[in-house]
C-alpha cells in the first residue's frame, strides 16, 4: 500500500470536492425553498468563468497580470452571474410557480440548453485556455506534489466562502427569512415576508457561489468550454442528493465525499471511468438512502 | 406606454446582460481582442421587442381569465384545426387515411433512380417520431420524466451491430432483439429507481444515459471504442440484392409500418386498463395509490414498454446508417426527444408526430437555422411551459369541473 500515493489523491479530491461542495449549495439552497431542480445551475457556473476569462483575457493583454486580475476577474464574474441568476428566476421559474411539478424542470431543462448554446454561438465551441493567474508561491515548494499554490487559494476561497454563507444563513434578516420561505411559505408570507424577494435573493447568492467555483476550476484546469457547466451541475447535484438535498451542511459533506469517491476511483481503477463512479455513487445513495446522508426522511403528507 | 418604459428597461438590462459574451471575443492565439459592438444593437432591439410582446401576452391572457371567470357559462371555446382532428374521430380517420396515402406514395414521388436524398432524410424523421411516441408513452402518458431515453436507443442499435458482427445474426432476428434488449436495460434500472421521485428519476436517467456513453466510449474491445462500429448490414429482403436507391425506400416502408404500429400500439394502451392507471398516476400518485393501483408495477410497465421501442428502433437507426458511435447518443438527442413530447403535447400521439417531423425536418432543409436549432429548441422549451404547457395539441380528458372558479390556489402545496 503506498500510503503517500493515497495522500495525494486524498488531498486532490478534497480540493475538488471543495469546489463541488460550492455549486452544490446552489443547488441545494434552490431546491430547500422551491423543490426545484435548477438545471440550469450548471451554465450558470460556465457563464462565471467565461466571463472571468473574457475580463482576465483583457486585462493580461493590457498588461496585468498576477493574484489582481484574477481577483478583478472573479468580482465582474459574480456580478454577471448573479445576474444571469436572477434573470434566470423571473423568466423561466417565476411564472410556474404553481404549476404542475413537471413543467419547471422542463422549462428548466430548456433554459440550460438555450444558455450553453447561446455561449456556444457568442463565443466559440472550442476550448480556450485559461491564463495561468496564480503564481507559485515559495512557502509551498516542500509539499507541491500534494497542494499546488492553485489548490491552496481554492481551499482558503471555499473555506471563507462557506463560512460567510453561514454567517448569512445564520445571522442576517435576509437568511432568516431564507429559513423561514423554505420551512414554509405560506406561514413566511403571513408573517410579512416578501418571498419572491427571498426566492430571488437565493438564486443571486447560490450564482455567486456558482460563479467563484467556475473562476476557481477554470484557473486549475487551465481551460474552459461552452459544455462545462453541464457536467459540473450534474456532479455538483449528485453531490448535494448525496448530503441530502435542502441541507446545507450536508451539500459540503456531498461534495466532499464526492470528490474523495470520484479522485480514488479515478487513481486506483481507471481515470477514463471517473464519471461513472460518480453516477453509480448517485445511483446507490438514492437506493440505500434516498434521504441522503444528513437529510431526514421526511413523510408524505396527504 | 407603461408598458414601453419597462420594455425599454428589459432591453438595456439585456445589453447589459450579454455584454461581455456577445462583444468581447479574445483571440488567445493572436492575442487579440475583437470588438463587436454591433451585436449589443441588436441585443437591445430584440430584448425589447420580446418584452414588449411578452407583456402583451401576459396582459392578454390575464384578460382571458377574468373574462372566463365572469362568464358563468362560458361557451365553447374556439379550437384550432389540429385540436378539432384530435378530437373527432370521423375527421381524424379521413385525415389519417389520406396521411397514410401519402406516406405510402411519397418514396415514389420524391425519388428517383439516383436521388434518393428525401428518402433517407425521411427515414430519420420516423425514426424520431418512433422515438418521440415510445418516450410519450413514459413522459406523456404515465409522467415519468426520462432524460436518458437515448440510452435504450443505444442499447438497440449496439446489439444489432454487435450481433451481426460476432454472430452473423440477420436484421429480421436481432429486430424483436434488439427491442428486448431495451426493455430488459429498461426494467433492470427501472427496478431500483422508479420508487423515487420525479426530478430523482429525471437525474438517475440522466446519469445512467452518461454511463452508457462512457463505458461505450472506453470499452474498445466490445464496443469499438469512439470510432464505433462501421459496416453493419442493411435490412435483407428474401435474400435479394438490392440497389442503394431500393434499400432506402425498404428501410422507409420498415420504419413507416412501425410507426403505424406504435400508433396502434398507444393508441389501444391508452383507453386500456393499463393505460387508464398510467395517466391517474401522473395525475395523482396518492390519490391513485388508494385506488389500488400497483404502483411499482404499473410504473415499471410504462418505463419498459418506453425502452422497448427505443430499443426497437435502435436496431433500424444501425441498420440505415450502416455505421453507430457514442456520438449519435447525446444527451442532446435526449432532450431532443423530449422537446418533441413536451411541444406535441404530452400524451398526444398526432402532437408528438407534428412535433417530431417537424423538430427533424426544419433543420435539415433550413441549413442557415441549423446553427441556432438547439438554442430555439432551448428557448421553445422554456416559452412553451409559460404560455401553452399542454403543447400543440391538447391531451386533455373530459373533466368535470366545479362552478367556484374563485379558488386560492396559492396556499396548496
Amino acid at each position: 500500500m503506498d500510503f503517500e500515493y493515497l495522500f495525494e489523491l486524498l488531498c486532490g479530491g478534497v480540493v475538488k470536492g471543495s469546489i463541488y461542495a460550492l455549486i452544490a449549495l446552489g443547488y441545494t439552497m434552490v431546491y430547500g425553498i422551491i423543490q426545484l431542480i435548477n438545471f440550469a445551475h450548471g451554465e450558470v457556473y460556465m457563464i462565471g468563468a467565461f466571463v472571468a476569462f473574457i475580463v482576465a483575457g483583457i486585462l493580461t493583454l493590457t498588461g496585468y497580470s498576477g493574484l489582481t486580475v484574477l481577483v478583478l476577474a472573479a468580482v465582474v464574474a459574480v456580478i454577471y452571474a448573479a445576474a444571469y441568476g436572477y434573470t434566470l428566476e423571473k423568466i423561466a421559474y417565476r411564472p410556474l410557480r404553481n404549476a404542475p411539478r413537471l413543467s419547471p424542470l422542463i422549462s428548466a431543462i430548456g433554459a440550460s440548453i438555450f444558455l450553453m448554446n447561446y455561449v456556444q454561438l457568442a463565443q466559440t465551441p472550442d476550448f480556450l485556455p485559461f491564463p495561468e493567474l496564480v503564481s507559485d508561491f515559495d512557502f509551498m515548494e516542500p509539499i507541491s506534489r500534494y497542494l499546488s499554490s492553485v489548490d491552496l487559494v481554492i481551499l482558503i476561497v471555499t473555506t471563507v466562502t462557506m463560512i460567510a454563507l453561514t454567517v448569512l444563513i445564520k445571522y442576517t434578516k435576509i437568511g432568516k427569512a431564507m429559513r423561514a420561505t423554505q420551512q414554509d411559505q405560506v406561514m413566511a408570507r403571513l408573517v410579512g415576508i416578501n418571498v419572491d424577494r427571498v426566492i430571488s435573493a437565493t438564486f443571486i447568492i447560490g450564482s455567486v457561489l456558482a460563479a467563484i467555483a467556475g473562476v476557481l476550476i477554470a484557473s486549475r484546469t487551465g481551460q474552459i468550454n461552452s459544455a462545462i457547466g453541464f457536467m459540473a451541475g450534474l456532479k455538483a447535484f449528485t453531490a448535494a442528493v448525496l448530503g441530502g438535498i435542502g441541507n446545507i451542511p450536508g451539500a459540503v459533506l456531498g461534495g466532499l465525499v464526492l470528490g474523495i469517491a470520484e479522485t480514488l476511483g479515478a487513481g486506483y481503477i481507471s481515470s477514463a471511468y471517473e464519471d461513472v463512479f460518480a453516477f453509480g455513487l448517485l445511483v446507490l445513495i438514492l437506493i440505500l438512502r434516498p434521504a441522503g446522508l444528513l437529510g431526514k426522511a421526511v413523510k408524505q403528507k396527504v | 406606454m407603461a408598458n414601453m418604459k419597462r420594455s425599454l428597461g428589459i432591453g438595456l438590462w439585456f445589453m447589459f446582460l450579454t455584454l461581455p459574451l456577445m462583444v468581447v471575443r479574445v483571440n488567445t492565439i493572436n492575442q487579440e481582442i475583437e470588438w463587436r459592438w454591433s451585436n449589443m444593437i441588436w441585443v437591445g432591439i430584440c430584448a425589447f421587442a420580446i418584452a414588449w410582446l411578452w407583456q402583451f401576452s401576459i396582459n392578454r391572457r390575464a384578460n382571458q381569465r377574468a373574462h372566463v371567470a365572469a362568464d358563468a357559462h362560458p361557451e365553447v371555446e374556439k379550437l384550432s384545426f389540429a385540436q378539432r382532428l384530435a378530437d373527432d374521430p370521423v375527421l381524424s380517420k379521413r385525415v389519417l387515411l389520406v396521411a397514410a396515402a401519402a406516406a405510402v406514395v411519397f418514396p415514389w414521388l420524391v425519388s428517383t433512380g439516383q436521388n434518393f436524398y428525401h428518402v433517407n432524410v425521411m427515414v430519420s424523421a420516423l425514426i424520431f417520431v418512433v422515438l418521440g411516441l415510445g418516450l410519450n408513452i413514459t413522459v406523456g402518458l404515465a409522467g415519468l420524466l426520462d432524460l436518458g431515453y437515448i440510452a435504450f436507443f443505444a442499447v438497440g442499435a449496439y446489439t444489432y451491430a454487435l450481433l451481426s458482427k460476432n454472430f452473423d445474426l440477420g436484421f429480421w432476428t436481432c429486430l424483436p432483439l434488439g427491442g428486448l434488449m431495451g426493455m430488459l436495460f429498461g426494467i433492470v434500472l427501472g427496478f431500483p429507481i422508479l420508487r423515487l421521485r420525479g426530478d430523482y428519476l429525471a437525474i438517475v436517467t440522466l446519469g445512467f444515459a452518461s454511463i452508457t456513453k462512457i463505458v461505450l466510449e472506453n470499452w474498445d474491445t466490445v464496443f469499438g471504442g469512439a470510432a464505433g462500429i462501421a459496416n453493419i448490414p442493411r435490412p435483407e429482403f428474401f435474400g435479394m440484392a438490392l440497389d442503394g436507391r431500393q434499400k432506402s425506400v425498404y428501410t422507409y416502408y420498415i420504419v413507416l409500418a412501425l410507426v403505424a404500429l406504435t400508433i396502434l400500439v398507444t393508441n389501444r394502451l391508452k383507453n386500456s386498463r393499463i393505460g387508464r392507471a398510467w395517466m391517474a398516476l401522473r395525475e395523482d400518485e396518492i390519490a391513485c395509490v388508494a385506488m389500488g393501483v400497483d404502483m411499482a408495477r404499473t410504473k415499471l410497465s410504462a418505463y419498459a414498454l418506453g425502452a422497448f421501442w427505443a430499443g426497437l428502433v435502435g436496431v433500424i437507426f444501425a441498420a440505415h446508417n450502416n455505421f453507430i458511435n457514442p456520438d449519435s447518443f447525446t444527451f442532446m438527442d435526449s432532450a431532443m426527444i423530449l422537446a418533441m413530447v413536451v411541444l406535441g403535447g404530452m400524451g398526444s400521439i398526432l402532437g408528438v408526430i407534428i412535433a417530431a417531423l417537424a423538430l427533424k425536418l426544419l433543420p435539415e432543409y433550413l441549413r442557415a437555422f441549423a446553427e441556432y436549432r438547439m438554442l430555439v429548441f432551448g428557448g421553445v422549451m422554456v416559452l412553451m411551459m409559460i404560455f401553452r404547457p399542454q403543447g400543440l395539441i391538447n391531451n386533455m380528458r373530459r373533466k368535470y369541473e366545479c362552478d367556484t372558479v374563485e379558488g386560492n390556489h396559492d396556499g396548496e402545496k
